[in-house]
Order: structure tokens, then sequence, then C-alpha cells
């Protein structure tokens, strides 16, 4: 077999691992790669993206929509780092990525080269690995391992950073994917003691409540959650990751745990016997005050990170082990209950949270439309049918709130970091993931314009996402919390925003303004209907607030509803 | 009512102890940074570290002595863990462990030389040795506990002036009935690098 350059080695190593799709943008350090691709611009798609936070966000949102690794591709200096809050995102919220980037050629690492910088060392925390590869001989057995650490166990992303003479030196290809690395145990024994334990504490609970994360998803655990929770009769809170796992509609389905989740299941939470916790990691927007958190329950935590468990709640029994090995486990062993008596608590507390928020919310303003209102119609027209992508703020909050999500992997959010700008690009990426759905990205005034160069991507390729920008002229969430926390003093959020409509229209994106109440249902119909993509400015009030809220550092039963 | 928020546990004077970390670690570079930021991070400053080859080849050891409350620390080594390229983390209290640093200490040939600290102080008292005798100074080398090498140096401080003065890091190894190459074999052969369903 004759050698190949290493730049070729490194493309065939992403069509052996089934790679279909790369977002990337290229520059000096990584032109022998993109040079290579040129040549297998059949079996390798490519998305020139407008900024390397642009391309990463879109790999992100490529793997939560595909299930697969998200790939994409810079080159040195300011591209790398213009990856990290991607990465970062990544790394918090559990989704598989293998990013390449090009770096200077060896010799010349640490002169401070034309656009030379320390990937590695920055990279280092935001990553589940890290590598630099410096000899063509490394590259096929450094991006086997990259594909499986990323997708493996709990997934994460992985930089693999090339210089540039590994990439034009020869090599012979002959690859073979990785399979064990004996450092590295992503999947670990389940440990049927705990399992028998975990069973004896469910039969004899009294008012159990089951807590999903995405974790759930991440491990396609979805059928196995159904029939757990419908052998016990448990009922089932979500994270706002975990939103989805279950149909919106079930009958065990008690609603969105947090800050600015549902009433039942917040302040059920300190009411239940038994918290079954299932790939999800506690995060203080969902616990609120740990210290006056599940007061009276035990907890079982199902969990695949070791380092998750008791880090933040103190659990009674820990299963390690992948969500759905677990599920299997469990549900093969406990006894058949029902605890309607105990889900009807939870309807009580819908009853009033419907009462005393959402009822009006979803009317909206006298005049001015409200978030609520256009992600209630949304969902409603859609049959919570869509892949729903948002960014920071208010509007995801609302939309995690009122968007009645019907299929599985259909909620792509940045959680963990929280990153504004994620939406447009990871929209971008979802669409391309899943082609048959409906992807429809939701953003706020703000967060829209941190990444709004992605609409030149979303032109140049025809992407057919539908963009909803919930505009109110604000910072919403700072702004809320102004007004409750900080005294009414609106330090730095209001926004005078440029008009999205022609800038949309500028990148050649049919586009509507929306501000009537009268034309909410015609225009998200012809919004919805449309084929390709199309940005809606929905001009709504400019200052609503989301309620409920577990006010910051407060314990869930503090829950407020005005 | 329990407590059973973890992470409001404050460090305070009374649950800081000593804490040893062992860690056998595959032979990479960049190692030694991704394991210091998991430190760094926490704002958790480290009292030693001493980074070797061990006796397994490809294996490298890390022993780290840091102060830390108990939940503290085993967080890190959780997260320590969880590093790819690390084989395990282990975590000691003093008395779970043997462990030695060495100190060498610079002297005037001059201050040496007056009356018998030689015989009575270095050698009787400390267990310490002469390392290099030279025509202005000579080196003195100890091992032993921090608290040791530092009574000497103490000690030797009462004749005079110490030119230079260097400590290492800890070494220790377990008090456990565990062989290295053995425990890496054992690693190798659990089937927790696929599911099992």
């Amino acid at each position: 077999m004759k050698n190949i350059q290493g730049s070729e080695a490194l493309i065939k190593c992403l069509v052996e691992e089934g790679v279909d799709t790369i977002f990337g943008y290229p520059g000096g350090a990584i032109m022998p790669i993109y040079d290579s691709l040129y040549s297998y611009m059949d079996n390798l798609n490519h998305i020139l993206s407008r900024h390397e936070q642009g391309a990463i966000h879109a790999a992100q949102g490529y793997s939560r929509a595909s299930g697969k690794v998200g790939v994409c591709f810079a080159t040195s200096g300011p591209g790398a780092t213009n990856l990290i809050t991607g990465l970062a995102d990544a790394q918090i919220d559990s989704t598989p990525l293998v990013c390449i980037t090009g770096q200077v050629p060896s010799q010349l690492l640490g002169t401070d080269a034309f656009q030379e910088s320390d990937v590695i060392g920055i990279s280092m925390p935001v990553t589940k690995w890290n590598y630099q590869i410096t000899n063509s001989e490394e590259i096929q057995s450094v991006i086997a391992k990259a594909f499986y650490i990323a997708k493996s166990g709990r997934p994460g992303p992985v930089l693999i950073d090339i210089t540039k003479d590994a990439q034009f030196s020869e090599v012979k290809f002959n690859y073979k994917k990785c399979e064990k690395i004996r450092s590295y145990h992503p999947y670990p024994i389940i440990d049927n003691k705990k399992i028998n334990e975990a069973v004896k504490l469910i039969n004899y609970s009294k008012k159990p409540l089951i807590l999903v994360g995405q974790g759930v998803l991440l491990s396609n655990a979805e059928e196995d959650l159904l029939k757990f929770s419908e052998k016990t009769g448990i009922p089932v809170a979500s994270t706002l990751l975990g939103l989805s796992a279950i149909s919106s509609d079930h009958k065990n389905y008690v609603g969105y745990l947090g800050m600015h989740g549902n009433y039942g299941p917040n302040i059920k939470t300190n009411e239940a016997d038994l918290i079954i916790a299932i790939g999800m990691r506690f995060d203080d927007r969902v616990t609120g005050d740990t210290t006056k958190y599940a007061i009276n329950a035990k907890i079982i935590h199902i969990e695949i990170d070791p380092s998750e468990i008791n880090k933040i709640i103190k659990t009674d029994i820990a299963i390690n082990a992948d969500a759905k090995e677990a599920l299997i486990h469990l549900t093969s062993l406990v006894d058949e209950m029902n605890f309607n008596e105990w889900i009807s608590e939870f309807r009580i507390c819908d009853d009033i949270e419907y009462e005393k928020v959402i009822k009006k919310e979803i009317k909206g303003g006298n005049s001015k439309l409200s978030m609520a209102e256009v992600i209630h119609k949304l969902s409603e027209l859609t049959e919570g049918k869509s892949i729903i992508v948002t960014d920071v703020g208010q509007h995801q909050m609302v939309a995690s709130r009122y968007y009645k999500f019907k299929k599985p992997n259909s909620n792509i959010t940045s959680g963990g970091l929280g990153t504004m700008g994620f939406a447009l690009p990871a929209s971008m990426g979802a669409k391309i993931g899943n082609e048959n759905r409906e992807v429809i990205a939701i953003i706020g005034d703000g967060g829209i314009q941190m990444t709004i160069q992605e609409l030149a991507t979303i032109s140049q390729y025809k992407i057919g996402v539908k963009i909803l920008i919930l505009n109110n002229n604000f910072l919403g969430m700072v702004r809320q919390w102004q007004e409750l926390f900080f005294d009414n003093r609106y330090s730095f959020t209001e926004m005078v925003n440029p008009d999205f409509n022609k800038i949309s229209e500028g990148y050649g994106i049919k586009n509507k303004k929306l501000e009537k109440k009268e034309n909410l249902n015609n225009v998200l119909e012809e919004f919805i209907n449309f084929d390709g993509p199309y940005l809606l400015n929905v001009i709504v009030e400019k200052e609503g607030n989301v309620f409920p809220m577990v006010p910051s550092g407060e314990s869930v039963s503090n829950i407020r509803l005005e | 009512m329990k407590k059973k928020g973890l992470y409001q546990l404050k460090d305070t004077e009374k649950n800081i102890k000593e804490y040893t970390l062992s860690v056998l670690t595959e032979d990479k570079a960049g190692l030694l940074n991704h394991i210091t930021i998991i430190f760094n991070r926490r704002k958790m400053n480290i009292d030693s570290l001493n980074v070797s080859t061990t006796e397994v080849k490809g294996v490298s050891r890390f022993t780290i002595v840091v102060n830390s409350s108990k939940e503290k620390i085993i967080k890190v080594v959780n997260h320590i863990n969880k590093l790819i390229d690390v084989l395990a983390a282990f975590l000691y209290e003093e008395d779970e462990i043997y462990y030695q640093e060495i100190a060498l200490y610079k002297l005037s040939t001059k201050m040496f030389l007056k009356g018998d600290l030689v015989e009575k102080i270095i050698i009787r008292k400390y267990g310490a040795k002469i390392l290099k005798i030279e025509e202005d100074h000579i080196i003195i080398q100890k091992t032993g506990t921090k608290v040791g090498t530092q009574k000497l140096y103490d000690e030797l401080k009462k004749f005079g002036e110490i030119l230079e003065f260097a400590r290492s890091g800890r070494v220790a190894l377990s008090k456990k009935k565990r062989k290295t190459i053995n425990f890496i074999k054992k690693l190798e052969k659990t089937k927790s690098n696929k599911l099992n369903i």
C-alpha cells in the first residue's frame, strides 16, 4: 500500500468513524487538512461557519439531535481559542465532540510563531481529553482514541491539535478503531448488591419521585424509563436537560424541576420519602439551598460518572452505572405498585400553578404579546413534535416551561454553562443532524446578537431552521433579577437593537415581524409551514417576568408563584 | 430533618488534615498540568509534589501532599481518577503510609568545623550524613519527615548561617500488601470498556 499524507490519513480516519458532517473554518495551520478534504467532498459534508464558536456550537447541536459525535475543524491561534466557549459548554453538558485544530510546525512550538497558541494548555480544563500530534505516525491511533473517549461513558469534548509538519509528512494507512484504554473505564460494572438495596427502598416507599436528567437521553433509556415508571407507578420530574426524555402528556409526568420549573415537582421534593435521581447531577439551579433539599427523602442516585456521586447531595444508595443498564435491572426486580394518590397531589399543584401563573401568561398582556403565549401557541401548532433549540435567559425558561415535548431528543439548550449565542449555530447543526424533523431556534434579542453572523451560514447552505426571536429590547433575565433583587436598578440591561428584519433581508433569509396579538396564529402557521430558513422577530412585552421562581440560594419549598 | 448538602461544608481549622495522594498514571506529557489545575480550580495549595517513574515500565507515580478537609480532598481524588491517563488515585492519611523526604544543607566549612558539630549533632542525633566536603562549603544530607529535617535545620542555624537549604517532595508507599504490576494487570482485565447489555 502506498503512503499518504498525514492530512489525508486524518480525513480517512473520519470516514472510517462514520462521520458525515464537519463544521469548520480554515486557516494557515490547518490548510493541508482542508486540501485533503477537497478530495473527499463526496464522502464528507463540510459546513463553513462564520466564526469558530459558530462551528463548535453547530457541532454540539448536530450531536444532540443525531446522537452521533460532532466534529469541528479550526486553525491554530485565534481559531483554536474561539473554540473554548463551545468546549466548556460541551464539557458541562456532556456532549461528545471531536475538535481538530491545526498547529504551527513542531519546530516552531514555543517560539511565539504567527498564530501559535498553547491550545492544549488552554483547553485542558474544558475537555474530556486532549492531545497534540507532532508526528504523522500518531494520527490514526490518536483519532481512534478521540472518538472512543468522546462518545463512551459520560460523553464529552475531545480536542486534537495537529502540527503542520505532521499533516504534511507521509504515513501508511491502516485504521483500527479503539475499543479499550487500560486507564479509562467508561462503563462501571453494576453492583447487584446496590440494585437489591435500591429495590427494597423502592418497594417500601410511600412517596417516591423520579428525577430524570440528560443521562437518560444519552444512554437511550427513554423506553426503559417508561417501563420502570409504569411498572412502579412512580411520578417522573425532569431537569432542564432531561426534558423530552418522557412525553409531557404521560400520566406519570409531573413537570419540570428547578429555579423556574413547575410548582409541583419543586415543592414535592421536600415531601417525597424517596428520590430516585437518574443521570442528573443536582445542579444548584435544581436544588436551591442544599441543606433544605429533599429533607424527608432517602436518595438513590443512578449515575455513570463516579465523581458526581456525593458531590452535591449525600446519597443513600449510589448506583454507579449507565442509566439504561440500571433501569433494566431495577425494573425486573421492583414490585408492581401504584401511586395514584401521590400523583394526584401533584395535579393539585398543577391547578394552583395554572390559576396563579399559567392562565394569565398564556393569555398574554392586553396589547403586547407575552413570551409564554407565543411558545404556548407554537407548541400547539407543532403538536410538541419539533426540536426546540434555545439560548439562555427568559426565553429559554419560558420555552422549557410552555413547550410540551412529545418526542425524545427534542430539547437542545445550553444548560450548565449558560452560553448566550448558543442557539443560532446549534440549531443549524441540529437541522443537519436530523433533517426530517422541524428545528426551531428560540432566541432572545441579546443572545442572537452574540452569534448573528451565522445567519450567513444558514443562508449559504439553505439550512431550513426556523428562528424565533422573542424581542423585548432587554437582557430580560438580568432585568428580572434587577427588578426583584436589586431594587429596580436596571444597570446596563436595556438594548437599542438593530432592525432584525432588515438584517435578515441582508442575509437573504425570509423574515417577518410580529407585533399584534391577533396575528399570532396566522404568522406562526406561515412560519412553521415555510420550506426553508425563516426568521420571525416577535415583539413581546418589555418587562415580563418568569414565574414560578425559586430565589437563588433559597429552598425549593420557597418557590414563588408571583 | 437531616442535612444533605455537601458543598457548604467549609474548611475550618478543625476539619483540616494532612493527606497524601498517590496517583499511578501513564507516562504522558502534560499530565502534571492536568492534575495541578484540579487543585488550582478549588484554590487549594499543594504542599509537596513528587513525580517519578515506577518499577513498571510506562507507569509514573505522583505523590502529592495537601492540607484539606476530607470532603474536599475526596472530590479532588474523584476528579483526578476521571482523567483519561490516570490509572488510579489513592488517598491516604498519615498512618496508612511509609513516607520520607530528603533535605540537603549547605554550610560554610568554617562554621562546620566549630566545636563537635559533626559528631554530636549531625551523625548521632539526627542520623544525617556528610555528602561532600569542599574547601569553602560542605553538603549534609538527611532523610526523614518534614519535622525531622526542619529540626536539624533549626539546630544547625544556632551555629551560624546556612548557605542554602533544599527539601524534596514526599515519597510514599502504602502499608497495603499490593504489587503495582498485579494491580495494573487487574485493571487491564476489567470489562468496563463497553456496555454489557
